[in-house]
């Protein structure tokens, strides 16, 4: 019998040509106990994390924790059914009422996972008479429910408004509708779309635009709506999606939109029917944490502080970075080998980044993608800044110190 | 509007330019044993030919080729139904 799992051997090959066969896969890392948002303990030392997307840093917010503890004390550790069948409780509506209230539209809609935000989102508003025209550079949830829609999938290059312009030019006579998908903060190397040169061709085209701010969402715009908020343009962006598990600290993902007719995805969007709805710590610890981002603006501040202070000084370094700042900085390497070296190696001196490999990188660069927290010390920021100083001169990535 | 012909030897030229280390490639020659092309490599050429001949590749359309003739009938295709 041929074993099923054989069509993953280029795979494994891969991953032995790179990783040998080390323990230290970036895939493999434990965290043995978390000391605070950006301190672990791995492999039995502490480690500085800059790699885990809380760009708030409130995971360990003690409001959220209580309201966590409280709601598992009064509804237990999960609804056991889903959101159309037993799995719809108060704490849904209460929290789905908070995300219309701060994202200024008339509906949201909770997930309980982001990728299932995408998924939903997606595959409920497009079909198989439909097109959708997705950001080249767009996460795999976005891919999957495009997918899962059965429309017709066209991809636009990234960031690129004169290139979906052309492609919905030659879209001719559509028999549904045409549905344009892009990201805020793309997550990989730390660049913004431009939303009002985008929205301008959706507009002109009549099309609708979906845009994902999982990494954008309390991150951009003076009351942390996003991109489009910072940008200018929420009117014009028709439906938002986002995550939990970001900026808001928990699991799980949302959207909404002003339509009139948004609510039809529940019982339309086969990813938010078909599962077990969020549990109610959950719920509980994301209303929290939404309080307190609409109630604290210096969150950000401290954010945007921390993450100039990173990029600017790896820059000074010599280092090449992927886009302007950001609280993703991301440092380009000149091949895989050098990544994966300069990866470990700063684990190694305690300091914990992602890694992000070609195919599924843009432009297939070799990136080591560090993110940045409200919740980081200006020390902390300091301590990796030179661990990436020493490595980078111990793998010739920079200049020697002068 | 070019042939079926022409559209093969252009997207054997594009394919050489993204993998010129995969040695021969011909109409037969398939994506991933032969030629060992990547999601990405692939979403790459599948650009430079949609720009070639001005016109969209959809991702549904891709999940079925296998060989750099299936590809070419593809864009023939296309060409065809757009009655170019």
């Amino acid at each position: 019998m041929k074993d099923i799992f054989d069509k993953y051997l280029p795979l494994e090959r891969r991953r032995r040509e790179l990783f040998g066969e080390t323990r230290d896969l970036p895939f493999a890392l434990t965290v043995e106990r978390l000391l605070s948002p950006t301190r672990a303990l791995v492999g039995g030392r502490e480690i500085l994390l800059f790699g885990t997307n809380n760009y708030l840093g409130l995971t360990f917010d003690p409001a959220a924790i209580e309201a966590g503890i409280r709601a598992l004390r009064e509804w237990g550790t999960g609804t056991t059914g889903s959101r159309i069948a037993n799995g719809t409780y108060v704490l849904h509506r209460q929290l789905e009422q908070a995300f219309a209230r701060f994202l200024d539209r008339g509906t949201a809609i909770v997930f309980t996972t982001g990728y299932q935000a995408n998924l939903a989102t997606i595959s409920g508003l497009a079909g198989p008479r439909d097109v959708i025209l997705v950001d080249a550079d767009s996460h795999a949830s976005i891919y999957d429910g495009c997918r899962l829609s059965g429309a017709t999938v066209i991809r636009f290059r990234h960031n690129d408004p004169e290139d979906l312009d052309r492609r919905l030019s030659r879209l001719g006579e559509v028999e549904g509708s045409v549905l344009v998908v892009v990201e805020g903060l793309y997550s990989m190397l730390g660049d913004v779309a431009p939303l009002p040169e985008l929205c301008a061709v959706v507009r002109r085209h009549g099309a609708w635009l979906l845009v994902d701010e999982a990494h954008s969402f309390g991150v951009y715009g003076a009351r942390g709506r996003g991109l489009a908020e910072a940008q200018g343009v929420e009117r014009e962006v028709h439906f938002v999606a986002g995550t939990f598990s970001k900026s808001l600290g928990a699991v799980g993902g949302f959207a909404a939109s002003d339509h009139p007719r948004f609510e039809l995805l529940r019982i339309a969007a086969r990813p938010y029917m078909f599962t077990a709805s969020p549990s109610p710590a959950t719920m509980a610890s994301v209303l929290a944490i939404l309080e307190r981002i609409g109630r604290e603006p210096e969150l950000r501040s401290r954010l945007w502080d921390n993450a100039r202070r990173l990029h600017a000084g790896l820059a000074e370094l010599g280092f090449t970075l992927g886009a302007p700042v950001s609280p993703v900085v991301a440092v380009v390497l000149p091949d895989e080998r050098t990544a994966v070296r300069a990866w470990q190696r700063l684990l190694a001196e305690g300091v914990y980044v992602n890694l992000a490999l070609p195919p599924g990188t843009p432009g297939r660069r070799s990136l080591l993608r560090a993110s940045v927290s409200a919740a980081h010390e200006p020390e902390e920021i300091e301590t990796a800044l030179a661990t990436f100083a020493r490595i980078g001169r111990e793998l010739d990535l920079v200049a020697p110190r002068p | 509007m070019a042939s079926r012909q022409e559209i093969l030897a252009a997207v054997i030229d594009i394919v050489r330019s993204h993998r010129p280390e995969a040695g021969e490639v011909g109409e037969a020659s398939r994506f991933d044993e032969d030629l060992a092309v990547d999601s990405a490599t692939a979403m790459d050429l599948v650009m430079e030919i949609e720009d070639r001949y001005d016109l969209d590749i959809p991702l549904n359309a891709l999940a079925d080729l296998r060989t750099v003739g299936d590809l070419a009938d593809l864009v023939h295709r296309l060409l065809v139904e757009r009655g170019a």
